[in-house]
């Protein structure tokens, strides 16, 4: 036991001194946090769309004034006149347009008789995200049409600020047990992978060999210090993610408990499994080229940042012998949804087998010679 | 100082009768290739052996086998009558090694190194704290014991890993190449702390280099490796007495040229 704390000791007090390591494995998912918390599910804004007013009626006014409206408050849909419907189509496929709607030249008419008025729209669906704002914006718009007066566009903009502000903030939280999920993963990548096999080309672990130490203690040793780092990580990104998505439930004693224990066992999956991957691999480049392929495999289809249900059958199987799943599943229960111990406990055995397993398969394929 | 550490009392040099190292039939096969081939040799407690050879005559994996990196194809290797693919461990525990390349943690200092390699070693707390300080004063470094490594200059990096290579008392220190790299100045500082360790612990020393002068001056015995093969093994003096039309001027340069086979080019 000596032998593997003197390597705990060694790995340890090397990351207290390099703290841009500590720091770049922070950094990272905190600003994907913000950006793709922001990004992602925030209000879609300056869409152009062209508008071919054929009708020129008092119903295809109200429909333009509700969608100047929209332009007024926060800029969300910005309202370009062409001539016709072919030109229209034009700029749509061209791309100078994200949407075109024609209103057509009986729609006033229809509109008062009640017949049925119909409004054409053409979109781009390429990019269903577009498509679908630009979809349900404009249905909100031809709404208007029926109205008999405009309301003024001041009165309307408390409505349209919830718009605004309201959808980014869920989806962030939607992030946060991915992100901290992350941290420990690139914590377990950067201090577990690529600094095992930089030490392993440097003669560090040749240095280990003609020690009596048993392989054993070698990968316990390395196993134990890549926990340690990656609980800090993830108990760092999970306090300073919580106060920046603005989810403060998770602050009461035993929530706590649970988040910890999940953090524990979510960094002694990653570790062994690192470790398992790493135990026979010499190059220094692999787990460098490996980080993104890792990332995707594990991190995508995990759920942490789009539900698991969306999966194709194939996917949803590495889904479910994928650590991160667990991991994310755990957090999001204890972080959003206030949940405790006891309903994470799945998860959390899963995450303890997971590693016994891996961690055998480390032993069973690690050389103690070179 | 006691050269000696009680705790290895039985195994005190000469007991076993064995010489410190005994290499009897050693191969090594990398596949097709033969990176050590048939390879016998002894080294008598206290006795300093130069090993020299060209780059890839097999003298690396030699010291790989004996070491117990490496497992030996065919053969046998014994430290003071230890087989090493026997008794891995306790041939372990026998040797210290200093590897060529410098492998001590730049960002720790060199008490820390130190300590964590006592650890490894399985080293009891009241003994490293005993040992550890005399091991620095052994290799001038009390005064630095806190630095980083990676503020100290190449020699004394060198001698860090001297010292990291003694924490356990090793009867047998082997060492691959410990001066390339270094100035002068510093391979001479090694080599006088080498002699001075040699004596005050009656260290048996194996040890690989490319500088012939060194070799003559401190070795007493000096073997010679060429393609997996050794070609020739004696004292200094010996072996240039051995190469055609020797006289006074005759260095290990010659000697070496002489049965590697090879033109030295200047």
């Amino acid at each position: 036991m000596m032998r593997a704390l003197a390597i705990v000791e060694r790995e340890l007090r090397k990351f207290i001194r390099t703290p841009v390591l500590l720091t770049m494995t922070l950094v990272m998912p905190i600003l994907n946090l913000l950006v793709l918390g922001s990004a992602f599910g925030g209000q879609v804004r300056h869409l152009n769309v062209a508008v071919v007013d054929e009708d020129g009626g008092p119903a295809a006014r109200r429909v333009m004034d509700a969608i100047y409206t929209l332009q007024a408050n926060g800029d969300v849909v910005r309202p370009v006149m062409f001539a016709n419907e072919v030109e229209a189509a034009r700029g749509v496929r061209d791309g100078s347009v994200q949407g075109a709607m024609i209103l057509p030249s009986d729609f006033s008419r229809r509109v008062y008789a009640g017949d049925e008025p119909r409004v054409g729209l053409l979109l781009d669906n390429t990019d269903g995200v577009v498509s679908g704002a630009i979809r349900g914006l404009l249905t909100g718009a031809v709404q208007e049409a029926r109205r008999p007066a405009p309301t003024p566009r001041v009165g309307r903009a408390v409505t349209l600020d919830a718009v605004e502000l309201y959808p980014f903030m869920p989806y962030m939280r939607y992030m946060l047990p991915g992100v901290v999920t992350l941290a420990m993963f690139m914590t377990v990548m950067i201090g577990g992978g690529m600094s095992y096999l930089d030490d392993k080309q440097r003669g560090v672990h040749e240095g280990y060999l003609v020690t009596p130490i048993t392989k054993f203690e070698l990968l316990l040793g390395q196993n134990l210090a890549g926990v340690v780092k990656s609980v800090a990580a993830g108990v760092l990104v999970a306090l300073m993610g919580a106060l920046i998505a603005g989810v403060l439930q998770a602050f009461t004693p035993l929530r706590l408990l649970a988040l910890v224990m999940l953090i524990i066992c979510v960094s002694f999956a990653f570790m062994t499994m690192m470790s398992c991957i790493m135990a026979r691999m010499d190059n220094p480049m692999v787990p460098r080229a490996m980080f993104g392929v890792l990332n995707t495999l594990l991190y995508f289809p995990s759920g942490a940042i789009y539900p698991v249900q969306s999966l194709p059958g194939w996917l949803r199987w590495i889904s479910v012998i994928n650590p991160f799943t667990y991991g994310v599943h755990g957090l999001r229960a204890v972080l959003l949804k206030g949940a405790t111990l006891p309903v994470v406990l799945p998860d959390i055995g899963f995450l303890i087998l997971f590693s016994m397993l891996m961690f055998t398969g480390a032993v069973t394929l690690f050389r103690r010679t070179l | 100082m006691s050269a000696v550490n009680a705790g290895s009392g039985s195994r005190n040099p000469g007991d076993s009768g064995e010489p410190a190292i005994l290499i009897e039939h050693a191969v090594k096969q990398y596949g097709s290739f033969t990176a050590v081939n048939d390879v016998s040799f002894s080294v008598g407690t206290g006795e300093t052996l130069g090993l020299l050879g060209s780059n890839g005559a097999g003298k690396s994996t030699l010291i790989r086998m004996i070491t117990t990196l490496v497992p030996l194809t065919s053969g046998r290797i014994r430290l003071h009558g230890v087989d090493v693919s026997v008794n891995p461990d306790r041939a372990r525990l026998s040797i210290g090694v200093i590897p060529q390349a410098m492998t001590s943690d730049v960002d720790l200092s060199i008490e820390e190194n130190l300590s964590i390699y006592a650890k490894l070693y399985g080293v009891p707390r009241a003994e490293r704290r005993k040992t550890i300080p005399r091991l620095l004063e052994l290799v001038n470094l009390a005064d630095r014991r806190n630095s980083l490594v990676g503020s100290l200059s190449g020699g004394m990096r060198r001698r860090v890993e001297i010292a990291r290579g003694l924490v356990h008392y090793p009867q047998i220190l082997i060492l691959d190449e410990p001066t390339t790299g270094l100035d002068p100045v510093s391979r001479t500082d090694v080599w006088e702390m080498l002699t001075t360790i040699k004596r005050e612990r009656q260290l048996t020393i194996l040890v690989t280099t490319h500088y012939m002068d060194e070799a003559d001056r401190l070795c007493d015995r000096i073997a010679i490796m060429e393609k997996g093969r050794l070609v020739a093994l004696d004292t200094p003096f010996a072996l240039k007495q051995a190469v055609p039309g020797s006289r006074a001027s005759t260095t290990l340069d010659d000697v070496f040229v002489h049965f590697s086979g090879r033109e030295l080019v200047s």
